[in-house]
């Protein structure tokens, strides 16, 4: 085992402002649930916004914390550490940018008016994708990063 | 005589016994509460099994808030909450494969040791 070590490079701190970030849109996501269930659409489509920028943020600070990473000698084959850690929370964010753009591409429709009939249940299909990515989050921060082996 | 699409229709049904906006505020404020909580614990010079054990606890009742109340599985019918829970158990029979090929056929781990605060 080369490189650096988890501890030399984690940014707990840090980390925890994304996590609470993505737990946080959750919230926003169920709030644009619970506003098309109410047929308020432009409510509808400022939490959807809202939950693709928290989104946003968390994604721009994975690629922040991977660039760090990579700055500080820790490569995705510079260990089996390292491999993990990368193939792990690359996955993930792969999952999250792809929520990102069907939360998009469901504000986009519902702009320009294609959201009905059945809008709410597409809403909730997406925000329930959404909120799993969210709590395999929640297990990947703390195997991750908070326990320590 | 209109019709409605089926699907509307089943989905107004099925939305009847949804919280409101301000129970869902009321989850997200608990699950900062429990992240602060889960961030905290990990500062303090806590024996480590004492340690796992708690970050388990919180990350658990972090899983059961989003999956019961934003997935609504606390809402749903019985059988969505048994296809949740058999995905769940078949993910953490193969998590728990992964992990002990790691020690038991390769190099004695997947990551190298975190010394804590360090």
């Amino acid at each position: 085992v080369s490189g650096p070590t988890a501890s030399e490079v984690y940014d707990i701190p840090y980390t925890s402002v994304s996590s609470f970030v993505l737990l946080m849109s959750s919230l926003t996501m169920v709030l644009a649930l619970a506003a098309i269930n109410r047929k308020d659409e432009r409510q509808m489509r400022i939490w959807l916004l809202a939950t693709a920028m928290l989104g946003l943020v968390f994604i721009g600070g994975q690629i922040y914390e991977f660039t760090t990473f990579v700055d500080e000698g820790l490569k995705f084959d510079t260990s089996t550490f390292s491999s993990s850690f990368f193939m792990l929370t690359g996955f993930h964010g792969a999952h999250v940018t792809a929520g990102i753009l069907m939360l998009l591409s469901l504000v986009m429709i519902s702009f320009f008016g294609r959201l009905q009939p059945g809008a709410a249940r597409k809403v909730e299909l997406i925000g329930l994708y959404w909120h799993f990515v969210d709590i395999v989050w929640v297990v990947i921060f703390m195997v991750v990063y908070l326990i320590p082996t | 005589m209109t019709h409605e699409p089926i699907e509307h229709v089943e989905y107004h049904e099925h939305h009847q016994a949804h919280p409101s906006p301000r129970a869902y505020v009321w989850v997200a404020i608990l699950l900062a509460i429990v992240t602060s909580a889960e961030v905290a614990i990990y500062y303090l010079d806590l024996p480590n099994w004492v340690l796992v054990a708690g970050l388990a606890v919180f990350a658990l009742i972090k899983f059961a808030y989003v999956a019961r109340w934003f997935m609504h599985l606390k809402f749903d019918e019985r059988v969505f909450r048994m296809l949740f829970f058999t995905g769940l158990v078949f993910a953490l029979v193969l998590f728990t494969i992964v992990l002990s090929l790691f020690f038991l056929v390769g190099d004695g781990g997947p990551a190298p040791l975190v010394t804590r605060g360090g």
